[in-house]
């Protein structure tokens, strides 16, 4: 990105805490999404990357904290002006979250049908447009049982695309994918970017995916944020659990732990 | 974003000038479809004045191209940006339409 480039928060979060009875999922979480960028946040299992998103895209309300879209902060606004905010964002859900009873293509259409006045005729050729980015061509008639688990995960891409969003959030897009079609997606994020200049976010933790597309990374560690810089500044940062995840080292185990270990299997928690 | 006709003997030339996206594509649809419907020979769509086009844009283009071919009229494409291009590219739609470099050239054929 040139330097002199007046750079535009897109997303902005600041200080967000959420928590759920007395344990603290994220724990005061600061960052900047760019106009225009890819974002990946990355974190190990239960590190708070799908709390974050289901907060950012206002599916829950945060316990303290605001989430900034486009300079509007959502967790005072209303249902309604919260939809309107929200028309101009695509999510990628991990269980892809398709209708059942709707063919791929009406799934597909119904972003297009319900906020949109464009004609019938013009939703079926972009429907077929964005089945063929995600390599479904011919696919639309089908139902979601009727296909893999794969291409449904493909089908949900499509449909979070269908409306060409200004904001992409994606949840593990390449997860269950085979490396083919995983790297397939990667370079539809990249070209997605450039020519719709679509801002992405995606929460994975696929490393070699962060490395492809991402413009910078985030990454998350017991509901903080642990890293946020460059996929350059990434590689060289020294920080003892960034180089652990870089490194893919497991965790190591030490004897208090072990102790611990045995009170917690033979405490009367239930 | 703005639509102008112009006629140019058997062609008529449509300049778009602005961004064309969901909700402004409609109004080159009706531009297009308007020249369909006269059967107008050769259709040129000037898209020098687009920086921004999305896919309800191409989408857009896909049904003039299909309207025109139904009477065997011609559907051409002039100007178009890298960014638009980038889109054709990205709906593997670059190789479908006929894109000239120069309305003369487009509106001559």
């Amino acid at each position: 990105m040139d330097t002199e480039e007046v750079v535009e928060n897109i997303v902005e979060i600041e200080n967000l805490m959420v928590s759920y009875d007395d344990r603290v999922v994220l724990d005061g979480v600061n960052f900047q999404v760019r106009r225009g960028e890819t974002m990946v946040i990355l974190g190990g299992s239960g590190c708070g990357k799908s709390t974050l998103l289901r907060h950012i895209i206002g599916l829950e309300r945060p316990t303290s904290g605001r989430i900034m879209i486009k300079g509007r902060d959502l967790t005072v606004m209303g249902e309604e002006e919260m939809s309107g905010i929200l028309s101009k964002v695509g999510v990628v859900f991990q269980s892809s979250a398709l209708f059942n009873s709707m063919t791929i293509g009406d799934n597909v259409a119904l972003p297009l049908r319900e906020h949109t006045k464009l004609e019938e005729s013009t939703i079926k050729i972009m429907t077929k447009i964005k089945l063929e980015m995600v390599g479904l061509s011919g696919f639309e008639s089908y139902l979601p049982s009727e296909l893999s688990g794969g291409m449904r995960k493909r089908a949900a891409f499509a449909r979070a695309i269908s409306m060409d969003p200004e904001i992409l959030f994606c949840d593990e897009p390449s997860a269950g994918l085979d490396p083919i079609v995983g790297a397939g997606l990667d370079q539809l994020i990249i070209k997605l970017s450039k020519a719709l200049r679509m801002t992405i976010v995606v929460v994975t933790h696929e490393m070699e995916s962060m490395y492809t597309i991402a413009d910078r990374v985030l990454m998350l560690h017991n509901g903080r944020v642990m890293f946020c810089g460059t996929v350059e500044e990434f590689r060289a940062c020294d920080n003892e659990r960034v180089r652990q995840f870089i490194e893919r080292r497991p965790e190591e185990h030490h004897e208090e732990e072990s102790g611990q270990y045995v009170r917690a299997l033979t405490s009367d928690s239930f | 974003m703005q639509v102008e006709v112009n006629r140019r003997g058997d062609a008529a030339v449509i300049s778009v000038s602005g961004d064309v996206d969901l909700y402004t594509s409609p109004e080159v649809r009706k531009a297009i479809t308007r020249m369909c419907k006269k059967k107008v020979p050769v259709i040129v769509i000037n898209l020098a004045e687009v920086a921004y086009m999305d896919s309800s844009g191409v989408a857009t283009l896909v049904e003039g191209l299909q309207l025109s071919g139904r009477y065997e009229g011609a559907f051409r494409i002039v100007g178009l940006q890298p960014a638009v291009r980038e889109v054709f590219e990205l709906a593997r739609l670059d190789h479908v339409f006929a894109i000239f470099e120069s309305e003369e050239q487009a509106v001559g054929g």
